[in-house]
Protein backbone atom coordinates (compact mmCIF):
# COMPACT_ATOMS: atom_id res chain seq x y z
CA UNK A 1 0.00 0.00 0.00
CA UNK A 2 2.66 2.56 0.91
CA UNK A 3 4.29 1.64 -2.38
CA UNK A 4 1.52 2.46 -4.52
CA UNK A 5 0.87 5.68 -3.03
CA UNK A 6 4.18 6.67 -2.78
CA UNK A 7 4.54 5.70 -6.59
CA UNK A 8 1.06 8.43 -7.36
CA UNK A 9 3.70 11.27 -6.21
CA UNK A 10 7.32 10.32 -7.79
CA UNK A 11 8.14 9.41 -11.52
CA UNK A 12 11.51 7.91 -11.73
CA UNK A 13 12.35 9.05 -8.08
CA UNK A 14 11.51 12.72 -8.94
CA UNK A 15 9.13 14.09 -7.47
CA UNK A 16 5.86 14.79 -10.34
CA UNK A 17 4.68 17.71 -8.43
CA UNK A 18 8.47 19.02 -7.46
CA UNK A 19 7.62 19.08 -3.93
CA UNK A 20 10.74 18.80 -1.53
CA UNK A 21 11.44 17.12 1.69
CA UNK A 22 10.69 18.60 4.90
CA UNK A 23 10.79 18.23 8.59
CA UNK A 24 7.87 19.72 10.14
CA UNK A 25 7.16 19.63 13.81
CA UNK A 26 3.70 18.95 15.06
CA UNK A 27 2.72 20.04 18.71
CA UNK A 28 2.94 19.91 21.35
CA UNK A 29 0.30 22.23 21.58
CA UNK A 30 -1.25 21.73 18.35
CA UNK A 31 -5.35 21.07 19.03
CA UNK A 32 -5.58 17.79 17.32
CA UNK A 33 -2.98 16.13 19.09
CA UNK A 34 -5.32 15.71 22.21
CA UNK A 35 -3.02 16.72 25.25
CA UNK A 36 0.81 18.13 24.80
CA UNK A 37 2.09 15.46 22.35
CA UNK A 38 4.73 16.65 20.22
CA UNK A 39 5.42 14.90 16.19
CA UNK A 40 8.06 15.55 14.23
CA UNK A 41 7.45 14.77 10.97
CA UNK A 42 9.51 14.13 8.16
CA UNK A 43 7.14 15.14 4.53
CA UNK A 44 7.84 14.75 1.07
CA UNK A 45 5.46 17.49 -0.73
CA UNK A 46 2.28 16.15 1.62
CA UNK A 47 3.60 12.56 1.67
CA UNK A 48 4.37 10.95 5.21
CA UNK A 49 7.58 9.58 5.28
CA UNK A 50 8.32 9.33 8.90
CA UNK A 51 6.33 10.19 12.09
CA UNK A 52 8.24 10.98 14.96
CA UNK A 53 6.72 11.08 18.67
CA UNK A 54 8.51 13.18 21.24
CA UNK A 55 7.30 12.08 24.75
CA UNK A 56 7.67 13.42 27.79
CA UNK A 57 5.75 17.01 28.10
CA UNK A 58 3.62 15.87 30.32
CA UNK A 59 5.87 13.29 32.82
CA UNK A 60 4.82 14.43 36.29
CA UNK A 61 6.69 11.45 37.72
CA UNK A 62 3.90 10.00 40.01
CA UNK A 63 5.52 6.71 40.16
CA UNK A 64 7.92 8.79 42.13
CA UNK A 65 5.15 10.52 43.95
CA UNK A 66 3.59 7.46 44.60
CA UNK A 67 6.12 5.66 46.53
CA UNK A 68 6.58 9.09 48.99
CA UNK A 69 2.59 8.80 49.88
CA UNK A 70 0.40 5.89 52.01
CA UNK A 71 -1.49 3.14 49.23
CA UNK A 72 -4.76 5.53 49.79
CA UNK A 73 -3.18 8.25 49.15
CA UNK A 74 -1.97 6.90 45.98
CA UNK A 75 -5.71 6.27 44.68
CA UNK A 76 -5.78 10.36 44.06
CA UNK A 77 -3.03 9.84 41.76
CA UNK A 78 -3.87 7.20 39.98
CA UNK A 79 -7.10 9.70 38.63
CA UNK A 80 -4.31 12.07 36.93
CA UNK A 81 -2.72 9.21 34.83
CA UNK A 82 -5.66 9.12 32.76
CA UNK A 83 -8.21 12.05 33.28
CA UNK A 84 -10.66 10.26 30.64
CA UNK A 85 -11.09 7.35 32.37
CA UNK A 86 -10.22 7.84 35.76
CA UNK A 87 -12.28 5.05 37.27
CA UNK A 88 -10.77 2.02 35.55
CA UNK A 89 -7.50 3.45 36.94
CA UNK A 90 -8.76 3.65 40.45
CA UNK A 91 -9.66 0.25 40.18
CA UNK A 92 -6.47 -1.14 38.88
CA UNK A 93 -4.33 0.42 41.43
CA UNK A 94 -7.41 -0.84 44.30
CA UNK A 95 -7.29 -4.09 43.27
CA UNK A 96 -3.62 -4.46 42.90
CA UNK A 97 -3.34 -3.29 46.74
CA UNK A 98 -6.18 -5.38 47.48
CA UNK A 99 -4.21 -8.62 46.31
CA UNK A 100 -1.28 -7.49 47.89
CA UNK A 101 -2.76 -6.89 51.26
CA UNK A 102 -4.92 -9.83 51.07
CA UNK A 103 -8.43 -7.54 51.18
CA UNK A 104 -11.66 -8.54 49.53
CA UNK A 105 -13.88 -6.23 48.84
CA UNK A 106 -17.86 -7.22 49.34
CA UNK A 107 -19.71 -7.98 46.63
CA UNK A 108 -22.00 -4.68 46.84
CA UNK A 109 -19.07 -2.79 46.30
CA UNK A 110 -17.72 -5.34 43.29
CA UNK A 111 -20.84 -4.80 41.40
CA UNK A 112 -20.76 -0.77 42.36
CA UNK A 113 -17.27 -0.68 40.74
CA UNK A 114 -18.53 -2.89 37.95
CA UNK A 115 -21.47 -0.46 37.14
CA UNK A 116 -18.70 3.30 37.54
CA UNK A 117 -16.24 1.46 35.63
CA UNK A 118 -18.72 0.30 32.54
CA UNK A 119 -20.24 3.84 32.40
CA UNK A 120 -16.49 5.54 32.90
CA UNK A 121 -15.94 2.99 29.25
CA UNK A 122 -19.12 4.79 28.25
CA UNK A 123 -18.05 8.51 28.49
CA UNK A 124 -14.48 7.75 27.76
CA UNK A 125 -15.86 6.39 24.08
CA UNK A 126 -17.87 9.30 23.92
CA UNK A 127 -15.62 11.84 23.95
CA UNK A 128 -13.12 9.66 21.88
CA UNK A 129 -15.79 9.46 19.31
CA UNK A 130 -16.29 13.51 19.82
CA UNK A 131 -12.86 14.06 19.19
CA UNK A 132 -12.05 11.52 16.37
CA UNK A 133 -14.54 12.27 14.27
CA UNK A 134 -13.41 16.23 15.43
CA UNK A 135 -9.94 15.50 14.00
CA UNK A 136 -11.11 14.58 10.21
CA UNK A 137 -13.44 17.19 9.83
CA UNK A 138 -16.93 16.24 11.64
CA UNK A 139 -17.59 18.34 14.46
CA UNK A 140 -21.51 17.87 14.97
CA UNK A 141 -20.69 14.29 17.04
CA UNK A 142 -18.47 16.19 19.19
CA UNK A 143 -21.78 18.10 20.77
CA UNK A 144 -23.99 14.78 20.53
CA UNK A 145 -21.18 12.82 22.73
CA UNK A 146 -20.93 15.12 25.00
CA UNK A 147 -24.17 15.18 25.46
CA UNK A 148 -24.74 12.07 26.88
CA UNK A 149 -21.17 12.50 28.47
CA UNK A 150 -22.76 15.07 30.56
CA UNK A 151 -25.37 12.85 31.80
CA UNK A 152 -22.90 10.20 32.74
CA UNK A 153 -20.99 12.51 34.46
CA UNK A 154 -23.98 13.65 36.38
CA UNK A 155 -24.80 10.00 37.61
CA UNK A 156 -20.69 10.06 39.16
CA UNK A 157 -21.52 13.82 40.81
CA UNK A 158 -24.67 12.36 42.30
CA UNK A 159 -22.65 9.77 44.18
CA UNK A 160 -18.95 11.04 44.14
CA UNK A 161 -19.28 15.11 44.06
CA UNK A 162 -16.95 15.23 41.35
CA UNK A 163 -16.96 14.90 37.41
CA UNK A 164 -13.72 14.61 36.18
CA UNK A 165 -11.32 12.97 38.56
CA UNK A 166 -13.26 10.63 41.43
CA UNK A 167 -11.29 9.53 43.75
CA UNK A 168 -14.30 7.08 44.02
CA UNK A 169 -12.88 3.25 44.00
CA UNK A 170 -10.75 2.86 47.01
CA UNK A 171 -9.26 0.13 48.81
CA UNK A 172 -11.41 -2.58 49.93
CA UNK A 173 -14.81 -0.92 48.17
CA UNK A 174 -15.76 1.89 47.31
CA UNK A 175 -16.09 5.61 48.94
CA UNK A 176 -19.39 6.00 49.31
CA UNK A 177 -22.96 3.96 48.82
CA UNK A 178 -24.68 5.01 46.08
CA UNK A 179 -28.07 7.23 46.45
CA UNK A 180 -31.37 5.33 46.67
CA UNK A 181 -32.22 7.34 43.36
CA UNK A 182 -29.04 6.31 41.71
CA UNK A 183 -30.75 3.13 40.00
CA UNK A 184 -33.92 4.67 38.49
CA UNK A 185 -31.53 7.79 37.46
CA UNK A 186 -28.92 4.92 35.38
CA UNK A 187 -31.70 2.55 34.16
CA UNK A 188 -33.63 5.77 32.86
CA UNK A 189 -29.64 7.15 31.20
CA UNK A 190 -29.41 3.82 29.56
CA UNK A 191 -33.00 3.51 27.98
CA UNK A 192 -32.00 6.75 26.75
CA UNK A 193 -28.89 6.22 25.60
CA UNK A 194 -29.30 3.37 23.83
CA UNK A 195 -30.61 4.31 20.91
CA UNK A 196 -28.79 6.98 20.61
CA UNK A 197 -25.94 4.83 19.95
CA UNK A 198 -27.47 3.60 16.64
CA UNK A 199 -27.96 7.81 15.82
CA UNK A 200 -24.70 8.46 16.12
CA UNK A 201 -23.88 5.55 13.71
CA UNK A 202 -26.44 7.13 10.79
CA UNK A 203 -25.12 10.31 11.27
CA UNK A 204 -21.10 8.99 11.16
CA UNK A 205 -20.53 4.82 9.66
CA UNK A 206 -21.46 4.86 6.52
CA UNK A 207 -21.25 8.42 5.83
CA UNK A 208 -19.07 8.65 2.63
CA UNK A 209 -16.79 10.97 3.37
CA UNK A 210 -15.93 9.58 6.84
CA UNK A 211 -15.34 6.31 4.65
CA UNK A 212 -13.37 8.29 2.74
CA UNK A 213 -10.79 9.42 5.33
CA UNK A 214 -11.08 6.36 7.58
CA UNK A 215 -11.44 2.86 5.19
CA UNK A 216 -8.01 1.70 4.25
CA UNK A 217 -6.27 4.22 6.38
CA UNK A 218 -3.44 3.31 9.19
CA UNK A 219 -4.05 -0.31 8.84
CA UNK A 220 -2.34 -2.22 12.12
CA UNK A 221 -1.37 -5.44 10.76
CA UNK A 222 -2.12 -7.87 13.48
CA UNK A 223 1.43 -9.51 13.43
CA UNK A 224 2.81 -5.88 14.16
CA UNK A 225 0.12 -4.85 16.42
CA UNK A 226 0.93 -8.08 18.53
CA UNK A 227 4.67 -8.07 18.45
CA UNK A 228 4.23 -3.69 19.34
CA UNK A 229 2.42 -4.12 22.63
CA UNK A 230 -1.07 -2.95 20.72
CA UNK A 231 -4.03 -3.69 22.87
CA UNK A 232 -7.36 -2.66 23.69
CA UNK A 233 -9.78 -1.73 20.87
CA UNK A 234 -6.95 -0.86 19.02
CA UNK A 235 -5.57 -4.07 18.74
CA UNK A 236 -9.28 -5.85 18.42
CA UNK A 237 -9.74 -3.76 15.21
CA UNK A 238 -7.61 -5.99 13.80
CA UNK A 239 -9.05 -9.27 14.63
CA UNK A 240 -7.11 -10.13 17.76
CA UNK A 241 -8.87 -11.06 21.07
CA UNK A 242 -7.49 -9.29 23.56
CA UNK A 243 -10.06 -8.39 26.06
CA UNK A 244 -8.67 -8.63 29.77
CA UNK A 245 -12.27 -9.22 30.97
CA UNK A 246 -12.72 -11.67 28.90
CA UNK A 247 -9.45 -13.50 29.27
CA UNK A 248 -8.76 -12.70 32.79
CA UNK A 249 -11.92 -12.23 34.39
CA UNK A 250 -11.55 -10.26 37.16
CA UNK A 251 -14.54 -8.52 39.47
CA UNK A 252 -17.54 -10.53 37.84
CA UNK A 253 -17.09 -9.89 34.23
CA UNK A 254 -17.23 -14.04 34.27
CA UNK A 255 -20.82 -13.99 35.64
CA UNK A 256 -21.67 -11.23 32.50
CA UNK A 257 -23.34 -12.31 29.09
CA UNK A 258 -21.49 -10.03 26.57
CA UNK A 259 -19.54 -10.07 23.06
CA UNK A 260 -15.77 -9.11 22.72
CA UNK A 261 -16.28 -6.90 19.68
CA UNK A 262 -13.86 -7.67 17.06
CA UNK A 263 -13.53 -6.45 13.22
CA UNK A 264 -10.99 -7.54 11.21
CA UNK A 265 -10.15 -5.12 8.82
CA UNK A 266 -7.35 -3.21 11.52
CA UNK A 267 -7.92 0.50 9.73
CA UNK A 268 -9.52 3.33 11.55
CA UNK A 269 -12.74 2.49 10.68
CA UNK A 270 -12.49 -0.87 12.28
CA UNK A 271 -11.29 0.75 15.58
CA UNK A 272 -14.14 3.16 15.51
CA UNK A 273 -16.57 0.56 14.57
CA UNK A 274 -15.20 -1.76 17.84
CA UNK A 275 -15.36 1.02 20.05
CA UNK A 276 -19.41 1.46 18.73
CA UNK A 277 -20.02 -1.58 18.89
CA UNK A 278 -18.72 -1.89 22.64
CA UNK A 279 -20.71 0.76 24.12
CA UNK A 280 -23.25 -1.91 23.34
CA UNK A 281 -21.81 -4.29 25.48
CA UNK A 282 -21.45 -1.88 28.22
CA UNK A 283 -25.21 -0.96 27.86
CA UNK A 284 -25.91 -4.77 28.18
CA UNK A 285 -23.34 -5.03 31.14
CA UNK A 286 -24.35 -2.29 33.05
CA UNK A 287 -27.88 -3.42 33.13
CA UNK A 288 -27.40 -6.88 34.11
CA UNK A 289 -25.13 -5.45 37.10
CA UNK A 290 -27.87 -3.46 37.94
CA UNK A 291 -30.34 -6.08 38.09
CA UNK A 292 -27.71 -8.23 40.49
CA UNK A 293 -26.55 -5.18 42.56
CA UNK A 294 -27.16 -6.53 46.14
CA UNK A 295 -27.97 -4.85 49.19
CA UNK A 296 -24.80 -4.70 51.98
CA UNK A 297 -22.01 -3.26 52.78
CA UNK A 298 -19.58 -1.31 50.42
CA UNK A 299 -16.44 -1.10 52.01
CA UNK A 300 -14.71 -4.14 53.49
CA UNK A 301 -13.19 -4.02 57.33
CA UNK A 302 -9.92 -3.06 57.39
CA UNK A 303 -7.17 -2.26 59.73
CA UNK A 304 -5.99 1.54 60.33
CA UNK A 305 -2.72 1.51 58.38
CA UNK A 306 -2.63 -0.30 55.00
CA UNK A 307 0.62 -2.27 54.97
CA UNK A 308 1.75 -4.77 52.16
CA UNK A 309 4.31 -7.99 53.28
CA UNK A 310 8.03 -7.60 52.34
CA UNK A 311 9.32 -8.29 49.47
CA UNK A 312 5.83 -8.96 47.90
CA UNK A 313 5.41 -8.11 44.29
CA UNK A 314 2.15 -7.96 42.15
CA UNK A 315 1.04 -7.25 38.52
CA UNK A 316 -2.41 -6.63 38.03
CA UNK A 317 -4.12 -5.62 35.12
CA UNK A 318 -7.76 -4.54 33.56
CA UNK A 319 -9.69 -3.77 30.81
CA UNK A 320 -9.15 -0.27 30.71
CA UNK A 321 -11.56 2.12 28.14
CA UNK A 322 -7.83 2.07 26.03
CA UNK A 323 -6.36 -1.50 26.87
CA UNK A 324 -5.04 -3.52 29.10
CA UNK A 325 -3.82 -0.85 32.05
CA UNK A 326 -1.47 -2.73 34.71
CA UNK A 327 -0.22 -1.87 37.72
CA UNK A 328 3.06 -3.28 39.33
CA UNK A 329 3.28 -3.21 42.86
CA UNK A 330 6.58 -3.84 45.70
CA UNK A 331 5.51 -3.51 49.02
CA UNK A 332 7.83 -3.27 51.80
CA UNK A 333 6.26 -3.50 54.80
CA UNK A 334 5.43 -0.24 55.38
CA UNK A 335 2.58 2.04 54.55
CA UNK A 336 4.19 3.28 51.42
CA UNK A 337 4.72 1.01 48.25
CA UNK A 338 8.22 0.48 47.40
CA UNK A 339 7.51 0.39 44.31
CA UNK A 340 4.62 1.32 41.62
CA UNK A 341 4.75 0.83 37.92
CA UNK A 342 1.51 1.85 36.16
CA UNK A 343 1.58 -0.01 32.20
CA UNK A 344 -0.47 2.33 30.02
CA UNK A 345 -2.30 1.19 26.95
CA UNK A 346 -1.63 4.31 25.41
CA UNK A 347 2.42 4.07 25.21
CA UNK A 348 2.51 0.96 23.28
CA UNK A 349 -0.31 1.93 21.31
CA UNK A 350 1.30 5.59 20.44
CA UNK A 351 4.33 3.30 19.56
CA UNK A 352 2.85 2.34 16.27
CA UNK A 353 2.12 5.68 14.89
CA UNK A 354 4.83 6.04 12.35
CA UNK A 355 4.58 2.55 10.95
CA UNK A 356 0.50 3.63 10.33
CA UNK A 357 1.16 6.81 9.14
CA UNK A 358 3.89 6.31 6.61
CA UNK A 359 3.11 6.70 2.85
CA UNK A 360 0.08 8.19 3.84
CA UNK A 361 -0.89 12.39 3.47
CA UNK A 362 -0.10 14.53 6.19
CA UNK A 363 -3.83 15.24 7.19
CA UNK A 364 -4.05 11.13 7.58
CA UNK A 365 -1.95 11.55 10.56
CA UNK A 366 -5.07 12.65 12.38
CA UNK A 367 -6.86 10.41 11.50
CA UNK A 368 -4.86 7.70 12.46
CA UNK A 369 -3.83 9.45 15.86
CA UNK A 370 -7.18 10.09 16.77
CA UNK A 371 -7.89 6.21 15.96
CA UNK A 372 -6.08 4.85 18.44
CA UNK A 373 -7.45 6.53 21.40
CA UNK A 374 -4.16 8.22 22.69
CA UNK A 375 -4.26 9.69 26.30
CA UNK A 376 -1.00 11.87 26.68
CA UNK A 377 -1.05 11.52 30.91
CA UNK A 378 -1.22 8.11 30.03
CA UNK A 379 2.05 8.14 27.88
CA UNK A 380 3.95 10.20 29.86
CA UNK A 381 2.49 9.54 33.68
CA UNK B 1 0.67 -25.04 29.92
CA UNK B 2 0.37 -24.42 33.49
CA UNK B 3 3.19 -22.67 35.71
CA UNK B 4 4.66 -25.99 36.97
CA UNK B 5 5.17 -27.36 33.65
CA UNK B 6 6.24 -24.39 32.06
CA UNK B 7 9.10 -23.87 34.46
CA UNK B 8 10.09 -27.25 33.83
CA UNK B 9 10.34 -26.79 30.13
CA UNK B 10 12.09 -23.22 30.70
CA UNK B 11 15.05 -24.82 33.02
CA UNK B 12 15.57 -28.03 30.96
CA UNK B 13 16.28 -25.61 28.16
CA UNK B 14 18.12 -23.18 29.67
CA UNK B 15 19.78 -25.15 32.88
CA UNK B 16 22.70 -23.17 33.77
CA UNK B 17 20.21 -19.51 33.23
CA UNK B 18 17.44 -20.09 35.85
CA UNK B 19 18.54 -19.13 39.14
CA UNK B 20 14.56 -19.24 41.05
CA UNK B 21 11.11 -18.94 40.49
CA UNK B 22 8.23 -17.80 42.79
CA UNK B 23 4.32 -17.55 42.29
CA UNK B 24 3.89 -14.07 42.23
CA UNK B 25 -0.23 -14.42 42.82
CA UNK B 26 -0.78 -16.55 40.58
CA UNK B 27 1.88 -15.43 38.25
CA UNK B 28 4.98 -17.04 37.28
CA UNK B 29 7.99 -15.74 37.98
CA UNK B 30 11.01 -16.64 36.69
CA UNK B 31 14.54 -15.73 38.14
CA UNK B 32 17.16 -15.52 35.24
CA UNK B 33 20.91 -14.75 34.56
CA UNK B 34 21.03 -11.00 32.86
CA UNK B 35 23.45 -12.63 29.97
CA UNK B 36 20.92 -15.28 29.22
CA UNK B 37 17.76 -13.10 28.78
CA UNK B 38 17.27 -12.33 25.45
CA UNK B 39 17.93 -16.06 24.27
CA UNK B 40 15.03 -16.98 27.09
CA UNK B 41 12.48 -14.71 26.05
CA UNK B 42 13.80 -15.27 21.80
CA UNK B 43 12.85 -19.07 23.12
CA UNK B 44 9.68 -18.50 25.10
CA UNK B 45 8.16 -16.39 22.13
CA UNK B 46 8.63 -19.13 19.28
CA UNK B 47 8.51 -22.09 20.92
CA UNK B 48 4.69 -23.26 20.10
CA UNK B 49 3.63 -24.33 23.25
CA UNK B 50 4.55 -21.09 24.96
CA UNK B 51 4.31 -18.56 22.10
CA UNK B 52 4.83 -15.66 24.57
CA UNK B 53 3.53 -13.16 21.46
CA UNK B 54 3.73 -10.21 23.40
CA UNK B 55 5.88 -7.99 25.79
CA UNK B 56 3.66 -5.59 28.21
CA UNK B 57 6.37 -3.95 29.68
CA UNK B 58 9.26 -4.06 31.50
CA UNK B 59 10.08 -2.78 35.09
CA UNK B 60 13.19 -1.08 36.78
CA UNK B 61 13.63 -2.13 39.95
CA UNK B 62 15.84 -0.61 42.45
CA UNK B 63 16.19 -2.33 45.91
CA UNK B 64 18.99 -0.20 47.26
CA UNK B 65 18.30 -0.24 51.10
CA UNK B 66 15.20 -2.59 50.36
CA UNK B 67 14.62 -4.55 54.20
CA UNK B 68 16.34 -7.76 53.76
CA UNK B 69 17.48 -7.76 50.81
CA UNK B 70 21.06 -9.08 49.25
CA UNK B 71 22.34 -9.01 45.72
CA UNK B 72 22.63 -6.77 42.93
CA UNK B 73 20.97 -3.39 43.24
CA UNK B 74 19.02 -3.38 40.32
CA UNK B 75 16.58 -5.50 38.41
CA UNK B 76 13.77 -5.17 35.46
CA UNK B 77 10.80 -7.56 35.06
CA UNK B 78 9.60 -8.61 31.80
CA UNK B 79 6.07 -8.91 32.07
CA UNK B 80 5.19 -11.45 29.09
CA UNK B 81 1.89 -12.50 27.38
CA UNK B 82 0.75 -14.98 25.01
CA UNK B 83 -2.59 -13.73 23.56
CA UNK B 84 -2.68 -16.76 21.28
CA UNK B 85 -2.88 -19.22 24.72
CA UNK B 86 -4.09 -16.94 26.77
CA UNK B 87 -1.16 -16.77 29.39
CA UNK B 88 1.40 -15.13 31.22
CA UNK B 89 4.77 -14.85 32.92
CA UNK B 90 7.13 -12.37 34.65
CA UNK B 91 11.11 -12.75 34.20
CA UNK B 92 13.20 -11.31 36.40
CA UNK B 93 16.87 -10.23 35.92
CA UNK B 94 19.27 -8.78 38.45
CA UNK B 95 22.43 -6.31 37.64
CA UNK B 96 24.89 -4.68 39.63
CA UNK B 97 24.87 -1.23 41.18
CA UNK B 98 28.94 -0.90 39.20
CA UNK B 99 27.67 -2.52 36.11
CA UNK B 100 24.12 -2.33 34.99
CA UNK B 101 23.59 -3.82 32.47
CA UNK B 102 21.43 -6.55 30.67
CA UNK B 103 21.02 -7.42 26.96
CA UNK B 104 18.31 -5.39 24.88
CA UNK B 105 15.56 -7.80 23.47
CA UNK B 106 14.65 -4.69 21.43
CA UNK B 107 15.13 -6.74 18.13
CA UNK B 108 12.63 -9.54 19.52
CA UNK B 109 9.70 -7.30 20.27
CA UNK B 110 9.24 -3.62 19.19
CA UNK B 111 7.90 -1.72 21.45
CA UNK B 112 10.45 -2.87 24.20
CA UNK B 113 12.43 -0.37 22.12
CA UNK B 114 10.48 2.55 24.27
CA UNK B 115 10.14 0.30 27.70
CA UNK B 116 14.05 -0.06 27.61
CA UNK B 117 14.24 3.46 26.91
CA UNK B 118 11.98 4.47 29.72
CA UNK B 119 13.86 1.82 32.48
CA UNK B 120 17.19 3.67 31.39
CA UNK B 121 15.78 6.98 31.51
CA UNK B 122 14.14 5.94 34.84
CA UNK B 123 16.62 4.25 36.90
CA UNK B 124 19.58 4.02 34.87
CA UNK B 125 19.89 0.30 33.26
CA UNK B 126 21.87 0.00 30.37
CA UNK B 127 20.38 -2.51 27.70
CA UNK B 128 23.48 -3.70 25.79
CA UNK B 129 22.52 -3.60 21.70
CA UNK B 130 19.57 -0.89 22.01
CA UNK B 131 19.44 0.99 19.21
CA UNK B 132 19.39 4.46 20.53
CA UNK B 133 19.42 4.36 24.15
CA UNK B 134 18.30 7.81 25.09
CA UNK B 135 16.20 9.56 27.91
CA UNK B 136 12.21 9.15 26.83
CA UNK B 137 10.49 10.80 29.52
CA UNK B 138 12.93 12.96 30.97
CA UNK B 139 14.37 16.14 29.45
CA UNK B 140 18.00 15.47 27.85
CA UNK B 141 19.75 17.59 30.01
CA UNK B 142 18.13 15.84 33.14
CA UNK B 143 20.86 14.64 35.63
CA UNK B 144 20.65 11.51 37.26
CA UNK B 145 17.99 8.98 37.18
CA UNK B 146 14.80 9.93 38.90
CA UNK B 147 13.32 6.92 40.22
CA UNK B 148 16.31 5.87 41.40
CA UNK B 149 16.14 5.87 45.81
CA UNK B 150 18.96 7.72 46.31
CA UNK B 151 16.99 10.73 43.85
CA UNK B 152 15.45 12.67 46.73
CA UNK B 153 12.15 13.67 45.51
CA UNK B 154 12.07 17.18 46.55
CA UNK B 155 15.63 18.04 44.10
CA UNK B 156 14.52 19.88 41.03
CA UNK B 157 16.53 20.61 37.82
CA UNK B 158 15.94 23.77 35.91
CA UNK B 159 16.30 23.11 32.06
CA UNK B 160 16.05 24.72 28.95
CA UNK B 161 18.09 23.51 26.25
CA UNK B 162 16.39 22.41 22.92
CA UNK B 163 16.89 19.14 21.81
CA UNK B 164 17.14 18.79 17.71
CA UNK B 165 15.92 14.91 17.54
CA UNK B 166 17.47 14.70 13.83
CA UNK B 167 19.58 11.99 15.60
CA UNK B 168 17.03 9.77 16.33
CA UNK B 169 14.90 10.77 13.51
CA UNK B 170 18.22 10.22 10.94
CA UNK B 171 18.55 6.68 12.94
CA UNK B 172 14.92 5.76 11.82
CA UNK B 173 14.88 7.26 8.09
CA UNK B 174 17.92 4.75 7.62
CA UNK B 175 16.22 1.88 9.36
CA UNK B 176 12.85 1.92 7.04
CA UNK B 177 15.45 2.19 4.12
CA UNK B 178 14.36 5.83 3.23
CA UNK B 179 17.56 7.39 3.31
Amino acid sequence: MTDLLLSQVKVGGESQFGTDEYVVNLGPQHPATHGVLRLIVKLDGETVKETMPVLGYLHRSIEKICENRTYPQCITYTDRIDYVSAMSVNLAFALATEKLMNIEAPARAQWLRMIFVELQRLASHLLWMGAFAGDIGALTPFLYGLRERERILDLFEMTCGQRLTYNYIRIGGVMIDILPEFVPKCRAFLDYFEPKVDEYEDLLTYNPIFLERTKGVGIIAPEVGINAGVCGPSLRGSGIACDVRKQQPYLYYDQMKFNECIETAGDCWSRYKVRMNEMRESVSIIRQCLERLEPGSFEAKMPPVLKAPVGSEIYSRIESSRGEMGVYLVGDGTAKPWKSKYRCASFSNLYVLDQLTKGWKVADIMAVLGSLDMIVPEVDR
Amino acid sequence: MDAQAMLEKITAKFPGAVKGSADRFGQLEIQLEAKSIADVIAFLRNDSELAFNMLIDIVGLDYSAFPGHTGDRFAAVYLLKSLTLGHRAQLKVTAPEDKPEVPTISHLYANANWCEREAYDQIGIKFVGHPNLKRILNHHEFVGHPLRKDYPITRRQALSANESLMDEMAVRLKERGWE
